[in-house]
């Protein structure tokens, strides 16, 4: 059989670039090629198919989660607004709640799916909450895995994974409890964590800095890594944008979906007495940042991260699991590595 | 597939306000072009018939390009890979060109080495995604997108050999396929000439790549264009001055073909298919079906199924775990029965020498007896020769003295006479 000959290695056509420049003579006319129009191509492909977003929230009963979720996307898409028979009592074990919702903006279709976990840290005993909210994560691991190695799959594999968590820290000016220490801790190396601090008109501007330097150090100090994780910057530019936003994390947000007449313009806000809380407003709290960051500007980096590296680490993790099934002895040393993550008592879900 | 992400529980909501998620397509957009795109194209035709030179001018630069000989025993391909850049996006550009296609005398199995190097590179693909440790994004993604393929201007009809190909490829690569050379037919011919090769195309059932009518920006340009299938066309990347303006062309005693200019050629619209409206959904299809159907007709043939749904990502393991058991046990088989057959060989060996030393032995004793035997006979005569000698030497003594005897006795005889 003949063999084909191996490609040979790179090399960039001894013209540089497509531009063809020609010094005098006649205008040259066989410069364009087109190859830029793939751009064009890629964005007609990218509105057609729309996008998937799944954020989910967890924090305290009453600290504005859903209200913040209305305000960054700028409709009720919390939980809380779309149940009729909206819930006051807090339920007696965490419960993962999700909605989903088709939006769309200039063309651009996305289907939101917000994840609520009504019943995190309202226990009396609130050691190992952490566990359903984990148990959840892989399990949408689980779920596009089992697509994925599929013989027959789907063209577009639906994505239910959680490209992000936003974990509110209730405002109490000092420095973070054991329960958010250990919750970041533990889910930081599975999803994309962004912490913030909710209610933040209840803190002065002294006090929301001191915190925030306060919370991380803390971060800092037990290693925990929230998004942008440094380890993740690909370049430079990168880098350099990235510490920007991680020397103003957690951000101090208010949430509101009511409008206000402020100076002669609606504005989202919060009336008090003492003055109205812009929310858009960055000189009052730093809701505009994270809506920029989640957003505007980075929503395809934390998708692209939840898929290339926290799915891929527990893609490994699984796939390594399942072969050491067939030696069990194996299989406890296994589970003995990886403490965190085998909470449950069935050691299928890791 | 706009349905697509409306599904059950799903409810369409309406904004207050800009939320600012219509940057999306820009943020994907912005990743590709720092991450670089990658397009394959493979090019099948005879030898001369010019598949280099268009590619020099779709692309506008200079490939290294080798004048190959029409003496090739079978048909080879070679790729060559090439950086290009226009404005802010970079291409990863791989052309791989069939050398000796259509040369051999017998062409049965021309197609089996451009099926092999499709199969190879879907493979490679196939083993990446397989792995545990995978690095997908980073991938050089070397799987064909686009294959052109080139027909001979006769003007009459598809060749067996084109057929044959193009049937065996068609549902593992896109297939366009171009008239080449086009400045060897009229008009009048090149029309007939289209219309002849899409019937014979469609009567065997030759699936050619269809330009995508499903996004409405597109879908009038691309049903034009797919009528106008297959392209014919003229490459060159020569200039010929042409007004007052220098333009790509073939210079000839009768006229100047230019490349460029659609009462010529087809090459523009060549380029603007091909390159410019639909290199993504190229990409794309071989991804979501080329690759797809491999990846199941691979999986399905190494005994991998998809069982009920409650045993679904561990069947695959599991199944790979048995094969790989069953193939280590097989392999220890073999180690086992090779291992028995190199004792028994050696059995048989020693067994043999052992005989042979024997046999040695024997012989040896056989003759050491001969030896003594001989020996023995030797010292016999010998010692009868002694005898001999001794009874001889015996006789002569008595003769001699009996002689002796009877001269003195004659002597004293001889003196009695005397006196």
């Amino acid at each position: 059989m003949s063999e084909a000959v191996v490609p040979d290695a790179m090399v960039s056509p001894a013209v540089g670039g497509l531009h063809g420049e020609k010094a005098g003579g006649p205008a040259v006319d066989f410069s364009y090629v087109g190859i830029d129009a793939i751009l064009e191509q890629m964005r007609r492909k990218a509105m057609k198919q729309g996008f998937e977003l799944n954020i989910m929230v967890v924090g305290q009963s009453g600290l504005g989660k859903s209200t913040l979720m209305n305000t960054l996307f700028k409709s009720k898409v919390s939980r809380k607004s779309v149940l009729a028979t909206a819930q006051e009592k807090i339920p007696k074990t965490i419960e993962i709640k999700s909605i989903s919702h088709d939006i769309e903006e200039k063309g651009v279709r996305m289907k939101l799916t917000v994840i609520d976990t009504p019943g995190f840290g309202d226990q009396i005993n609130n050691e190992n909450c952490w566990q359903p909210i984990m148990k959840f994560i892989n399990d949408q691991y689980e779920a596009y895995l089992q697509e994925e190695i599929n013989i027959n799959r789907k063209k577009r594999i639906p994505d239910s994974r959680v490209h992000c968590c936003i974990y509110f820290i209730p405002p109490t000016g000092h420095c973070l409890r054991p329960l958010d220490v250990e919750f970041m801790r533990r889910l930081s190396k599975v999803v994309n964590i962004v912490p913030v601090i909710a209610k933040a008109d209840t803190l002065t501007l002294e006090e929301r800095d001191f915190f925030k330097k306060k919370i991380r150090e803390e971060l800092r100090a037990n290693g925990i890594d929230v998004y942008p994780q440094k380890e993740f910057d690909e370049d430079a530019e990168d880098r350099m944008i990235n510490e920007k936003i991680r020397e103003m994390i957690p951000f101090a947000v208010v949430g509101s979906d009511q409008e206000y007449q402020v100076n002669g313009r609606r504005l989202l806000g919060r009336k008090t007495k003492w003055g109205t809380i812009e929310v858009e407003n960055i000189a009052h709290c730093e809701f505009a940042y994270l809506r920029d960051l989640l957003i505007r500007t980075h929503m395809q980096n934390i998708k692209d991260i939840t898929s290339s590296i926290h799915y891929e680490m527990y893609r490994v993790r699984r796939l390594n699991e399942n072969n050491t099934v067939m030696a069990s002895a194996e299989l406890e040393r296994t589970d003995a590595q990886y403490p965190s993550t085998s909470e449950s008592p069935s050691s299928v879900t890791c | 597939q706009g349905q697509l992400l409306i599904d059950k529980g799903v409810r369409p909501l309406s904004l207050a306000g800009h939320v600012g998620f219509d940057s999306l397509p820009d943020q994907l957009v912005n990743k590709s072009i720092c991450q670089g795109f990658c397009f394959n194209i493979l090019c099948i035709g005879e030898t001369g018939i010019g598949k280099s030179t268009l590619m020099d001018t779709l692309f506008n630069t200079n490939f290294e390009n080798f004048e190959s000989s029409h003496f090739e025993p079978q048909v080879k391909l070679r790729a060559q890979t090439y950086d290009l850049q226009e404005s802010n996006v970079r291409l990863r550009l791989t052309v791989v060109n069939t050398v000796g296609f259509g040369d051999q005398m017998n062409k049965q199995e021309s197609y089996q080495p451009v099926v092999d190097y499709i199969d190879r590179q879907f493979e490679s693909y196939l083993q990446e995604e397989l792995k545990i440790k995978r690095s997908l994004h980073n991938y050089h993604d070397s799987r064909v997108h686009a294959c052109l393929y080139f027909i001979s201007p006769s003007g009459h009809s598809l060749k067996s050999l084109d057929l044959v190909t193009m049937k065996k490829l068609d549902s593992k690569v896109n297939i366009i396929p171009v008239i080449a050379k086009a400045d060897t037919i009229s008009k009048s011919e090149l029309h007939k000439f289209k219309i002849k090769i899409m019937s014979e195309l469609v009567s065997n059932g030759v699936q050619i790549y269809q330009f995508p009518l499903d996004d409405e920006t597109v879908a009038k340009v691309n049903t034009t264009m797919n009528g106008h299938l297959p392209f014919a066309v003229v490459g060159s990347t020569e200039e010929v001055s042409v007004g007052n303006k220098m333009v790509k062309a073939r210079q000839y005693p009768w006229g100047v073909v230019q490349v460029e200019n659609e009462n010529h050629c087809d090459f523009v619209k060549l380029r603007e298919m091909l390159i410019c409206v639909n290199m993504e959904d190229l990409r794309e299809q071989t991804h979501t079906r080329h690759y797809e159907l491999y990846r199941r007709c691979k999986l399905e043939e190494m005994g991998f199924k998809d069982t009920g749904p409650e045993s679904k990502p561990v069947s695959l393991q599991q199944t790979y775990e048995a094969k790989r058991q069953e193939f280590l046990v097989e392999l220890q088989k073999r180690e086992d029965e090779m291992r028995q057959m190199f004792v028994q060989r050696v059995k048989e060996k020693e067994s043999e020498l052992k005989e042979a030393e024997r046999e040695l032995q024997s012989r040896f004793e056989q003759l050491k007896r001969l030896h003594a035997d001989e020996k023995a006979a030797l010292e016999e005569k010998k010692r009868l020769l002694d005898e001999d000698q001794s009874s001889f030497s015996k006789r002569r003594a008595a003769a001699q003295l009996l002689q002796a005897q009877s001269l003195t006795a004659n002597g004293k005889k001889d003196k009695d006479r005397k006196k």
